[in-house]
């Protein structure tokens, strides 16, 4: 019989997981959203934020939750520099071109930070980096706490800025139709490179909530992406809310898959769903369309 | 018949290389060019002329690679029938992906990132069962002999390499040249308008992709006998995937000749930054993924368009051109 005293635990540390890889999905699933594309090079810009917040912290003794300051705008700028100056200009009027142009990035930064910092596993140190809650009667540590929490929060900020704000109708305007946002005045390249920046920014603020539980190598990316390309195809292509629910479905699966089958062989749970979701249901949980 | 005459002759020049080349590192440069083109050509018959592209031919290349290595080790099988094992099996795998995903419409960037999950989930695979030496990786045992596909000297490599890549390079040829080629090509540029004219394109592309695997496939048993040593990293991990679909791209996609310029481009590229920078980790996939993007910013017609463009330039383009345009007026 399956012990509860096991499976709560887990769940809600699959939970609090799930929160992280549904910021990070949340990010792609705006992009892919407004600019209709996959950006095969989340994770490596993912792993460029570690190492933002672990590099600050170990040349300058800034604590990954100040980091929040600097991390997450230096990310936007990033994102809107390579959406204007690469990206944008790639595509020749074909999205297979923006998914290669995207991998290509993703390579070439991977490699890079393989290159500079060698294949190391790097933590932060911090002085509640052990330190637990009581959540349920289950104890959890507390950074993943904070994360959790703050992963919500940044959703409903994400959510305050798509509805109630200029931009936030300008780049709804432009997901629904570019040529009439065009002709309402929106300026479209500008706000294409704002909403990629918006979405590269929410993988700062994910870096700088994982940083103190995580690690950070070269190839850390490569985990979260496919989990959040699945996150986002489960709860359906440039959805909010799916991309919200997938995330703690996901964390929740792959923390039982763990405890059950092992950790290896726990991942393999996630990418059976992505395949599944794929092939059934393209449109995904919340989608409406392909 | 022009491109036919093209490719006999140029693959009778560089059949000509173990006589001409008495160095083995510039004998190994030829071998890892044919490998590459191989490698290209085999993603250029889906991706270039079929319109579809995969992320994931690892699946493919690795699964040609275990199934010689594995059978050998595990059950003693010659390696020669290795060969036809891996590269049937590597084309079931194709297939196998092929009916999963085009069954259901998948197309563009869903295509691509299902194939990426497949290959990902064999090289999970790989890790975890014991037959494949999981995370350790199989030694194929040193026996030299061409009985055991181990030759001695290069050249006996550099014949397989040869017939495999100009298997693949005929096949493109008649994909250019064929009724079932026209088909894949009328389902890459408009699959509405080809399926309204009667063009079954599950099936065109079911034979694209089980082409494809099954060419992919015969390079990883290529490979795995070169090197006698395979981890799932190495054969299922993301470099193969990457670098099949960066030679036919940088050559030119759905053209005969584009991964065969594609891959001797890529080569030399890689040689040069052996030389100049060393053999650091990651700094040849940092050259290849600056290459992709450039390519795809600058030339997305890869060097085969930027040779068809110079050409068009000429007096005899031009001639050919206006003969055509009087032919089809008259």
């Amino acid at each position: 019989m399956v012990n509860l005293d096991i499976v709560l635990p887990s769940v809600l540390n699959g939970l609090t997981t799930g929160a992280l890889y549904a910021l990070v999905a949340l990010g792609l699933t705006l992009i892919y959203g407004v600019l209709h594309i996959i950006n095969f090079a989340h994770g490596a810009l993912l792993m460029v934020g570690l190492y933002g917040v672990y590099g600050l912290n170990a040349f300058a003794g800034v604590d990954p939750y100040v980091a929040l300051l600097i991390v997450p705008p230096a990310m936007f700028a990033i994102g809107y520099a390579l959406q204007r100056g690469i990206i944008g200009k790639a595509s020749h009027g074909r999205d297979e071109n923006i998914l290669l142009v995207t991998l290509g990035l993703s390579i070439v930064i991977e490699n890079l930070a393989l290159y500079f910092f060698r294949s190391d596993t790097r933590i932060v140190d911090t002085p509640y980096s052990f330190s637990t809650v009581e959540v349920l009667g289950a104890f959890l540590p507390l950074t993943k706490v904070i994360a959790f929490a703050g992963a919500l929060l940044t959703a409903a900020l994400m959510w305050l800025i798509m509805t109630r704000t200029d931009l936030g109708r300008a780049i709804r305007a432009l997901a629904k139709e570019r040529k009439g946002a065009a002709l309402v005045g929106i300026d479209t390249d500008h706000i294409f490179a704002m909403s990629f920046g918006l979405g590269i920014a929410c993988l700062g603020i994910a870096a700088c909530l994982l940083m103190p539980s995580y690690y950070v190598s070269p190839q850390v990316g490569h985990g979260f992406v496919l989990i959040a390309f699945t996150i986002v195809v489960l709860g359906g292509m440039g959805s909010f809310t799916g991309a919200l629910i997938g995330g703690l479905i996901i964390g929740v699966v792959e923390a039982l898959g763990g405890l059950f089958l092992g950790e290896s062989l726990g991942q393999i749970g996630i990418f059976l769903i992505f395949i599944l979701v794929l092939i059934f249901r393209p449109t995904g949980l919340l989608g409406h369309r392909v | 018949m022009r491109p036919l005459v093209v490719l006999a002759v140029t693959f009778a020049l560089i059949g000509l290389a173990p006589f001409a080349i008495a160095s083995d590192y510039w004998l190994n440069l030829v071998i890892m060019t044919l490998y590459a083109a191989l490698l290209g050509q085999a993603w250029n018959i889906l991706g270039g002329y079929g319109g579809q592209f995969s992320f994931g031919h690892a699946a493919f290349f690795g699964t040609g690679a275990y199934a010689v290595a594995v059978l050998q080790v595990e059950l003693g099988l010659n390696p020669w029938l290795g060969l036809a094992a891996g590269g049937l099996l590597a084309a079931g795998v194709g297939a196998f992906v092929g009916f999963c995903t085009f069954r259901y419409g998948l197309r563009g960037s869903y295509f691509a990132l299902v194939t990426l999950a497949f290959a990902e989930v064999l090289r999970i695979l790989s890790n975890s069962v014991w037959f494949t030496g999981a995370g350790v990786g199989i030694l194929i045992p040193l026996e030299r002999g061409a009985a055991s596909f181990q030759f001695v000297d290069k050249a006996g490599f550099f014949w397989v390499i040869w017939g495999m890549a100009l298997a693949a390079f005929a096949t493109a040829w008649w994909i250019g040249h064929s009724r079932f080629g026209a088909q894949l090509m009328a389902v890459r540029d408009n699959e509405d308008a080809a399926r309204a004219l009667g063009v079954d394109a599950f099936r065109v592309k079911m034979a694209a992709i089980t082409l494809s695997g099954f060419f992919s496939g015969l390079a990883g048993v290529f490979y795995a006998q070169y090197f006698l040593y395979l981890d799932p990293y190495i054969a299922y991990g993301p470099a193969i995937s990457v670098e099949s679909l960066l030679v036919p791209i940088i050559g030119g996609m759905g053209t005969i000749f584009g991964p065969l310029l594609g891959a001797a481009a890529l080569q030399a590229v890689a040689e040069l930054t052996k030389e100049v920078v060393g053999e650091a980790p990651g700094i040849s996939l940092a050259v290849y993924g600056t290459l992709l993007v450039v390519m795809v910013l600058f030339m997305p017609r890869g060097l085969a368009g930027l040779g068809a463009r110079i050409a068009g330039l000429g007096p005899r383009a031009r001639r050919r051109r206006a003969a055509r345009l009087e032919a089809r007026n008259a």
